[in-house]
């Protein structure tokens, strides 16, 4: 919100009559003040609490809030008031990513913590067929996801990427219009509406009885499109037109302009992109449940039968676990841990790609 | 290594612009487009003609006895009102956490972090679910009860208090730490797009950091922050399992963000009917998806339409 | 040119990485599936593949019975999907399904359009029963006991205090705090809230003026998904009182309900009594052993709050080996020892050997041909 109100003032106005009004030469705060205050404040802050005995939670906002007054008046009165709203922001961002830190190690550690136990080599090389109770794995499950979100990349990454080109270096006119805004409808598909879509469709075709790991595919497929579109389109976008005029100027043909040079320079931000979307499908639960059911046994054709897939099958597990609860649960959460360790390794391969394919800057 | 190709590039460039190869890749980019249009008129035509029982339906045969509007009307509330505080919530933090990663942070230890960010988005939504259900709800007693103790005056937190903290303050908090990393990702990869020159002139002119960021970057990237905030508002408005799991639903319409009668959501009453419905309450369940739909579409033309009112920073027109 | 060729060969390295990745863990077949297993001497001879769908309650004991019968006879291959009863209900009457599991027993269309499907009689055989305990938190206060209208009351909201006058009535010289009550109930519709409202309805008199119904019918208050999220929920607040699954409720207290002039603990064997105190269904088909549950009973040592859980098949199958298969697994089911198998893992109760011997010539009807 403030950012609008700033943008409105124009800047060299701000830079003249920010000069005009500082003296030439200010002071300045030792580099290690931030650290020193830093220290100083926390120690206080805990002190004065420990001993009217309040809670760590309470005990990081007022050390923050005060290690950030604190810096602000320091350094305006040293330093000026433009240097003062500089570490004023340095501090608000700090502690935003601090903030942001807190559920992610939660969740993690959560996930982690109880994943642990049944993170074993038969989780990894074991089915559920004829298991009940203890024991058993989710070899089928992985192997199912992996499946069924590969044919779902297969499918949505050429269309995805095709389609942003095109809204970004062809599209004009109302077709490009109305593409770009059922771009922006198809985000808001509720993720088991696409299920019961990709279920409609191919009962069309196969029966009323039709469960196929290819029809979850299409189903992720519907989420993920959109999501790739999405952030490629705004990665091309944001390619200076100085690249493609001088390319262009060179002679070399748009597709190629395309191909060689806008491709390469956004493609960090495209496999970010990808990679988001892909994480984003493959945790999904109800849409495979209505295309692909669940199995306990191995099947590695996408075309025929049921298959299990991991979030499903943490899902039930969790959600109807048996007598003894614990065997099931702790399968639950391994499957959560495996699947996000699979993102993992996606995430990795997808920076690996983007190095290796990114122009030399050097 | 890209002489040998311009080169070529020279020799051909005497033919006329519209070659062979230029033609299939266009068509084909175009087809891509056209192919997504068809499947979303696949997924029109399936939802309105499953929706189209119940919007002709007798009122008294809707679930709840009080027809359509009545039934639909507090999960459209419901939905509006997680999702825009998800979105508030996250936003700011997301530029935040954005900034960090691309103009603060060391640049060795950049990487990492924003690596560790994304880590977020890989965490599947049954877990955000189950994590906000066993820990962020029992943690927000406390906090909701000191809101209701001393902010009590505000309708917001006027309690009382659930006990198990099964609040929608709470599922849009979990909303928020989902959409997060999206948001944090487009937006990250926007800012580090920056220009240099405009980053470096500022610089030069003696700009802070925080000037700098705001007199080039901010700027640059707005038209990235919000189109990321929309691919969040997306997903938190679709969410389904995590608020499934965490929310305490009823069906009330209310602004009390802390007690334990809840306004369910769209996508979660999907969710949770859906498995043990048959026939007209199948249909009923559908027109509540194609009101999503509308939502959605309504709250993108407003992104698009404050993005195009920008379009001067994006390079690529 | 050099620095093109180590590019590409860059190029290609990851994308070999990628692609051996992704080979690499297309190995080998999962440990415990010994693929079709010959080596196996047992002496049955069903193969091929069923699959069913529908109940989530009764997830826990299809496993248990797929394990069962399927360790039994190693080439056959029984699917159960628990998408719910309703979704299980449509499936079986379109055809999509072999067999469904289903919380209530099929009425009016769905009936005939499962009928037509079959092409004649269906078989409907109640072999998940399961009691549902009023569990709740309350520290300190162990043994509740409430009679069916306090129950009532306490979940329609007229009850709030956990030392209200009703409550304390029945639970002469316990402790009772001074505490709101938070009732939970299930946020997803669900059998277990049928069967539950039903017997408020029944039994609760004017306390209840509810309908039964799958939906929770009272509005506000705390609600959870599934049974897992109403344990989660009651074992997370204090003073929480819910409805769930007595295998499931764990550590929590488990209210004695009144079943004429004694307090009733729900057991599965007080349970299974119920559906022997019950009145068959008439009119859907002489393979249909659907009940409607005497819930109301004050016959001594029974527990009325049950869910009872179907399963359907077709008396009549196409092809013979779907016909063979889906015999055998409902033999399996019905059994003794599949009954028992489901009381282990899922804590239902077995059915008595009386209403053994009356499903048993309905599972013998399941033949093939048009």
């Amino acid at each position: 919100m403030s950012i609008d109100t700033q943008r409105e003032r124009s800047p060299e106005r701000e830079l003249d009559t920010s000069l005009d009004a500082m003296p030439v030469i200010r002071g300045q705060l030792p580099r290690w003040s931030p650290w020193v205050g830093l220290v100083a404040v926390v120690l206080i802050v805990g002190g004065v609490l420990s001993a009217t005995g309040l809670s760590i939670g309470l005990f990081a906002v007022v050390s923050a809030v005060v290690y950030a007054v604190g810096m602000y008046t320091a350094s305006r009165v040293v330093e000026g008031p433009r240097k003062a709203t500089d570490r004023l922001v340095t501090i608000i961002v700090t502690a935003a990513f601090l903030v942001a830190l807190i559920p992610l190690v939660s969740v993690v550690y959560t996930v982690v913590s109880e994943g642990l136990s049944r993170f074993d080599a038969e989780f990894f090389n074991s089915s559920m067929l004829g298991i009940v109770g203890e024991g058993g794995g989710a070899y089928h499950a992985v192997m199912g996801t992996l499946i069924i979100t590969g044919l779902a990349a297969a499918m949505s990454i050429p269309v995805g990427l095709l389609t942003a080109i095109y809204l970004v270096e062809y599209g004009k006119g109302r077709l490009a219009r109305a593409i770009t805004f059922f771009v922006d409808v198809m985000t808001g598909i509720p993720s088991i509406v696409a299920g019961l879509f990709a279920f409609a469709l191919f009962a069309l075709f196969f029966g009323p009885g039709v469960r196929m790991g290819f029809a979850g595919a299409v189903a992720l497929s519907v989420l993920m499109v959109p999501v790739v579109v999405r952030s490629t389109e705004e990665m091309l976008k944001i390619v200076p037109n100085e690249l493609r005029e001088a390319s262009f100027a060179l002679g070399v043909p748009k597709w190629r302009t395309i191909l060689k040079v806008v491709l390469p320079t956004s493609v960090a931000g495209i496999a970010t992109g990808v990679t988001l979307a892909i994480a984003r499908v493959m945790g999904e639960t109800a849409p495979l449940l209505v295309t692909v059911g669940l199995a306990t046994g191995m099947n590695l054709n996408p075309f025929d039968g049921r298959m299990a897939t991991l979030p499903v099958f943490a899902y039930y597990s969790y959600v109807s676990p048996g007598v003894p609860r614990e065997p099931s649960l702790e399968r639950a959460w391994t499957a959560a841990l495996v699947l996000i360790m699979i993102v993992m390794a996606l995430n990795l391969l997808a920076r690996l790609i983007s190095r290796v394919f990114a122009p030399k800057t050097r | 290594m890209s002489t040998t190709t311009d080169l070529k590039a020279e020799q051909r460039a005497a033919k006329p612009v519209l070659q062979l190869g230029d033609r299939i890749f266009s068509g084909s980019a175009k087809g891509a487009g056209i192919l997504i249009l068809v499947v979303l008129a696949g997924v029109a035509i399936f939802l309105f003609s499953e929706a189209f029982p119940a919007l002709v339906a007798p009122a008294s045969e809707i679930r709840g006895g009080n027809g359509l509007v009545a039934y639909i009307w507090p999960l459209v509330f419901g939905t509006l009102l997680s999702a825009m505080i998800a979105l508030a919530v996250a936003t700011p933090l997301a530029v935040a956490v954005a900034l960090f990663i691309t103009h603060y942070a060391p640049r060795r230890v950049a990487q990492g972090l924003g690596y560790l960010v994304d880590l977020l988005a890989a965490v599947p939504s049954i877990v955000y679910g189950l994590w906000g259900f066993a820990v962020l709800a029992p943690a927000s007693v406390g906090f909701s009860t000191w809101l209701n103790d001393y902010l009590g005056w505000i309708p917001l937190f006027a309690g009382p208090v659930s006990v198990t903290g099964r609040t929608i303050l709470v599922a849009s908090l979990v909303l928020a730490v989902m959409i997060l990393p999206i948001v944090t990702a487009v937006a990250r990869e926007v800012f580090l797009q920056t220009p240099k020159l405009h980053e470096e002139a500022a610089l030069a002119l003696g700009a802070t950091r925080w000037e700098m960021i705001r007199m080039s970057v901010l700027p640059f990237g707005r038209s990235g922050i919000i189109s990321g905030a929309m691919l969040g508002l997306g997903r938190a408005l679709g969410e389904t399992m995590a608020v499934a799991t965490v929310l305490s639903v009823s069906g009330v319409v209310t602004f009390n963000l802390i007690s334990s009668s809840n306004p369910s959501t769209i996508a979660a009453d999907i969710a949770l009917q859906f498995p043990e419905s048959t026939g007209l309450a199948v249909n009923t369940l559908v027109t509540s998806g194609l009101v999503l739909f509308a939502i959605t579409l309504g709250v993108n033309m407003l992104a698009r339409y404050i993005i195009n009112r920008r379009r001067e920073f994006s390079g690529a027109n | 040119m050099k620095t093109m060729r180590h590019g590409s060969r860059a190029r290609l390295a990851a994308v070999g990485i990628a692609t051996s990745g992704a080979l690499l863990l297309a190995g080998c077949g999962a440990a415990n599936e010994s693929g079709s297993a010959g080596g196996q001497a047992g002496g049955s001879n069903l193969s091929g593949a069923i699959a069913g769908a529908g109940a989530s309650s009764q997830q826990a004991a299809q496993t248990a019975w797929i394990a069962g019968f399927t360790g039994a006879n190693p080439d056959a291959t029984v699917n159960y999907e628990p998408s719910g009863s309703g979704a299980g209900r449509t499936q079986f009457a379109a055809g999509g399904v072999a067999f469904a599991g289903s919380d209530a027993y099929l009425k009016g269309d769905q009936l005939a359009r499962s009928k037509q499907r079959c092409g004649g009689e269906i078989v409907e055989l109640p072999v998940y029963v399961s009691p549902i305990a009023v569990v709740y938190n309350l520290p300190g206060v162990k043994d509740l006991k409430l009679a069916p209208a306090t129950i009532a009351g306490i979940f329609n909201r007229q009850i709030t205090k956990w030392n209200a006058p009703q409550i304390a009535a029945d639970n002469p010289g316990v402790a009772l705090p001074d505490q709101a009550i938070t009732p939970v109930n299930r946020s997803d519709e669900s059998g277990t809230t049928e069967n539950f409202t039903e017997y408020l309805a029944a039994a609760a008199g004017p306390a209840w003026p509810h309908e039964p119904d799958g939906n929770w019918p009272v509005a506000g208050g705390e609600a959870a998904q599934g049974t897992s999220g109403v344990v989660g929920a009651v074992t997370a607040g204090a003073g929480t009182i819910g409805y769930a699954d007595e295998s499931q409720a764990g550590e929590l207290g488990k209210v004695q309900v009144k079943v004429g002039d004694e307090f009733v603990a729900p057991t599965p064997q007080a349970a299974a009594a119920v559906l022997d105190a019950s009145k068959r269904v008439e009119g859907q088909g002489q393979y249909s052993y659907a009940f409607d549950l005497a819930r109301n009973t004050t016959a001594s040592g029974t527990y009325p709050i049950v869910l009872v859980s179907y399963v359907l098949a077709c008396s009549k199958y196409a092809d013979a080996a779907q016909a063979d298969l889906v015999k055998g697994y409902l033999s399996y089911i019905t059994s003794a020892e599949g009954q028992e198998a489901a009381a282990k893992t899922a804590g239902s109760a077995p059915i008595s050997d009386t209403l053994r011997g009356q499903l048993t010539p309905a599972v013998q009807a399941i033949s093939a041909g048009a």
